[in-house]
């Protein structure tokens, strides 16, 4: 699957579309094969996302988990600062990065 | 330390107003994106892997406790408490949102620092040796002319626009600790037969994807045509530098290309032009700006004694002073690689305790080193102590520069969106192991630089050991290289063979670790046994 | 001669003289030909071919391709500096944020491919109050303003 990912305009965080808005979650993105470079365009001209693009991931448990270790450790945070990524308590999310 | 008179001060809050003007109408949608990159890269601010960056400009790494505290400051009020210094003797905020980067330049400002060409393809942070207006061997201060730099190519209406970054160092002693041979110019303040001070200029030296050492294009500048000597070196780059292909656009691949002889034959007539042309500052200028770095008022009869009886202290001493040009003071460095820590981090606690250290104990004075490390560069030995307690309760106490544990390493695939590979993770491994096997005593003095993608941030063509991290079909794999140095022995370091997995390398650096043991000579470091007997014997261990 | 303005709403002058009625020429068709008087420089063109024909030029365009090549800062210093005195129009990829720089390195026309916003253009071009270099705008530079 395709999902699209950018960086909100104003605070720059990661952002994952989700059919209709923007989300944090990667978890919450959806599959956009086909019509990534329609929905990039119309949310950037909106300013609703910042430079957005088309990653590939696949589905984990029943989630999109991003295919590439880059974007994993974007979706998720710095691995060397645990406390500071979106799942500071969760013990498998290791696994999940690498 | 150079203090702004009203007309720096002017600029700097005139940047900070173009800036929030840039941003705002980014935000309101009248800049496209590829219009507001270059504008927000030539005030430091990136998009990284996670949030906006911005990287503040600390130039030649000469700050005061007030400019600490404002660092830590924005850390706490604009990041998440913390900042990483950088090879470039930079400090770097990883969680910046674009809203707020108006309000921490002006917060900059109020403290006579800014962000100004800390990225873009401009004349960036000038840089210069950390031991400047302190080391016992230097000829003179360098920092006066790396300002007199500054100013001049601060919003340099020509140069803005170049083809690529285009980065500077001076020092002024024959011990090279600014990397100087590897930047786009180095210049080294030296004095000729007739006892006059000049500049000698190396250019076209640089790392990245096609490391090059600079060659010396002019032995002798005059001080008082040092820009104008500047400013046809650039040109000269403006004009041939190529623009058709961003890997091949430093001036490094135009001095290689177009051959040294034939570029300094164009910058000399350039040269000979702009001399007509009224660009050199009056000499009085440089002497105004000499004046805020002359020495503090050391002690006279400073005590050159010191108690060593605590060995942990002793050993503190030993590795992480540095000889003073004054008797009774030394400079000592500040270690941000704690074992296990990630190199170049600090908290918004720690700079204010450095700050507060430098206040009692360095005249007021801290220095950022390449290395990623602190310096107080005027402290009495009588005080060292103190000092040194204060630091070892902070976890700010590490005895190890210039150690294997004294780690270089790029932020890596952890908040890099060019990286391939993480830095951080292997540097920490790395630290653990060495300390936990106790060979860090007996490996003496052994640079070890790391960088997470080929643009060599982490400047691992220069390490004693190099490790580069590379994407293998989506896997983290890690090239070992042996044999570099930044210093006045400068050399580039080669690949030693095929690459590792993360816990691979970590052994691969002890096996290299452990052929020079076995091999070295009396007084050799690990590098100079590597130049003696060379790949080979490393290889074998390696791979055979 | 004022059709060429009206016609050309996008063409902003810091001149009083009137504007060339006519094209301009490749460099290469100027240094060829005798006749014309106005010479588009392009990055790749070196400014200094026309230094000995300055006294017959009054209009130099310097084109931008693209914002970010900044060869035409430097053509157009070269020209100022060997002291020519005619229409310097920066042409192309022309944005408000690089005016101040162009007008600092001698330009004193632009015919920018996106028309500029009057008020950012005045803001840009008011922003700063000093300058650390010495350029062809010849304003007084901070270091000369220091020891007057």
């Amino acid at each position: 699957m395709r999902i699209l990912t950018g960086n909100d305009l104003k605070s720059g965080s990661v952002t994952w579309w989700t059919g209709s808005d923007w989300s944090l979650h990667v978890e919450d993105a959806v599959d956009v094969a086909g019509s990534e470079d329609e929905i990039a365009r119309r949310e950037e001209a909106s300013r609703r996302v910042n430079a957005p693009y088309a990653i590939d991931a696949e589905m984990h448990e029943g989630r999109p988990r991003p295919s590439h270790i880059k974007d994993r450790i974007r979706a998720l945070g710095p691995t060397v600062r645990p406390d500071l990524t979106l799942k500071p308590t969760d013990p498998d999310i290791g696994t999940w990065v690498i | 330390m150079y203090l702004y008179d009203q007309y720096d001060q002017a600029m700097v809050d005139a940047r900070v107003a173009e800036f929030r003007d840039q941003a705002q109408r980014r935000l309101e949608g009248k800049l496209t994106e590829d219009q507001f990159k270059p504008l927000r890269l030539m005030n430091g601010l990136y998009l990284q892997l996670h949030a906006y960056m911005l990287r503040v400009a600390i130039p030649y790494g000469t700050l005061n406790s007030r400019q600490m505290h404002a660092l830590a400051d924005i850390a706490d009020k604009y990041d998440r408490g913390y900042g990483h210094f950088t090879t470039r003797q930079n400090i770097q905020y990883n969680w910046i949102k674009l809203e707020d980067a108006g309000d921490i330049l002006a917060d900059l400002a109020e403290v006579e620092m800014h962000a100004i060409q800390t990225s873009g393809n401009c004349i960036r942070n000038i840089s210069s040796d950390h031991f400047a207006g302190a080391a016992a061997d230097e000829l003179v201060d360098p920092r006066p002319y790396a300002e007199l730099l500054r100013q001049w190519s601060s919003f340099h209406p020509e140069f803005s626009y170049l083809p690529r970054k285009f980065k500077i160092a001076v020092i002024a002693s024959d011990t090279d600790r600014a990397a100087m041979r590897l930047h786009d110019i180095g210049i080294q303040i030296v004095r000729n037969d007739a006892g006059e001070l000049g500049a000698a200029f190396y250019v076209g030296g640089g790392m990245g994807r096609t490391p090059m050492i600079a060659p010396c294009i002019k032995e002798f500048v005059p001080l008082d045509r040092l820009v104008t000597y500047a400013e046809a070196c650039l040109r000269v780059y403006n004009r041939h530098g190529r623009r058709d292909n961003k890997y091949k656009a430093r001036i490094k691949i135009l001095v290689h290309e177009m051959g040294a002889e034939e570029y300094t034959r164009q910058v000399d007539a350039e040269f000979e032009h702009m001399l007509s042309q009224g660009i050199e500052p009056p000499y009085a200028e440089l002497e105004r700006i000499r004046t805020f770095f002359e020495d503090p008022l050391f002690e006279e009869d400073a005590s050159a004694d010191i108690d060593r009886s605590d060995p942990d202290f002793a050993l503190w001493v030993a590795r992480n002073t540095h000889a003073h040009k004054a008797a009774g003071y030394v400079s000592a460095v500040i270690s941000l690689k704690p074992v296990g820590g990630i190199p170049g981090d600090a908290t918004s606690e720690q700079m204010r305790l450095m700050a507060d250290l430098a206040k009692d104990y360095s005249f007021d004075e801290m220095r950022v080193m390449h290395t990623q490390n602190i310096v107080l560069p005027h402290v009495r030995l009588a005080d060292l102590h103190a000092l040194w307690t204060a630091l070892e309760e902070a976890g700010l106490g590490s005895p190890n520069l210039d150690t294997i544990e004294d780690i270089i390493a790029c932020p890596g695939l952890d908040y890099c969106s060019l990286a391939n590979a993480r830095s951080i993770p292997v540097a920490q491994k790395i630290s653990e192991r060495f300390a936990a096997s106790g060979k860090t005593e007996a490996l003496g003095k052994l640079k070890l630089k790391i960088s997470g993608c080929i643009n060599a941030c982490g400047h691992h063509h220069a390490g004693h050991i190099g490790i580069l991290g590379v994407d293998k079909k989506g896997v983290e794999n890690y090239q070992l290289l042996l044999g570099g140095s930044e210093a006045e022995d400068v050399s580039l370091a080669k690949i030693t063979g095929p690459g590792f997995d993360e816990a691979g390398i970590v052994d691969a650096v002890e096996t290299a670790a452990d052929v020079y043991l076995r091999e070295r000579e009396e007084g050799e470091r690990f590098l100079d046994t590597y130049r003696r007997i060379g790949m080979a014997p490393f290889k074998e261990a390696l791979y055979g | 001669m004022d059709n060429l303005s009206s016609e050309n709403d996008t063409l902003i002058r810091y001149r009083d003289d009137e504007p060339v009625d006519h094209a301009a020429v490749t460099v290469d068709s100027f240094l060829d030909q005798s006749s014309a008087s106005a010479v588009r420089v392009e990055p790749g063109d070196d400014a200094r071919e026309l230094l000995p024909h300055l006294d017959r030029l009054s209009l130099v365009e310097v084109n931008f391709p693209a914002f970010g090549d900044g060869r035409g800062y430097s053509s157009a210093q070269i020209l100022r500096e060997a002291g020519y005195q005619g229409e310097l129009r920066a042409v192309g990829d022309v944005l408000v944020d690089q005016v101040a720089y162009m007008r600092r390195c001698g330009f004193d026309a632009f015919d920018p491919d996106a028309p500029l916003n009057e008020d950012d253009l005045e803001t840009a071009l008011s922003r700063w109050p000093e300058v650390y270099q010495s350029a062809a705008d010849k304003r007084t530079p901070i270091w000369s303003k220091r020891h007057a």
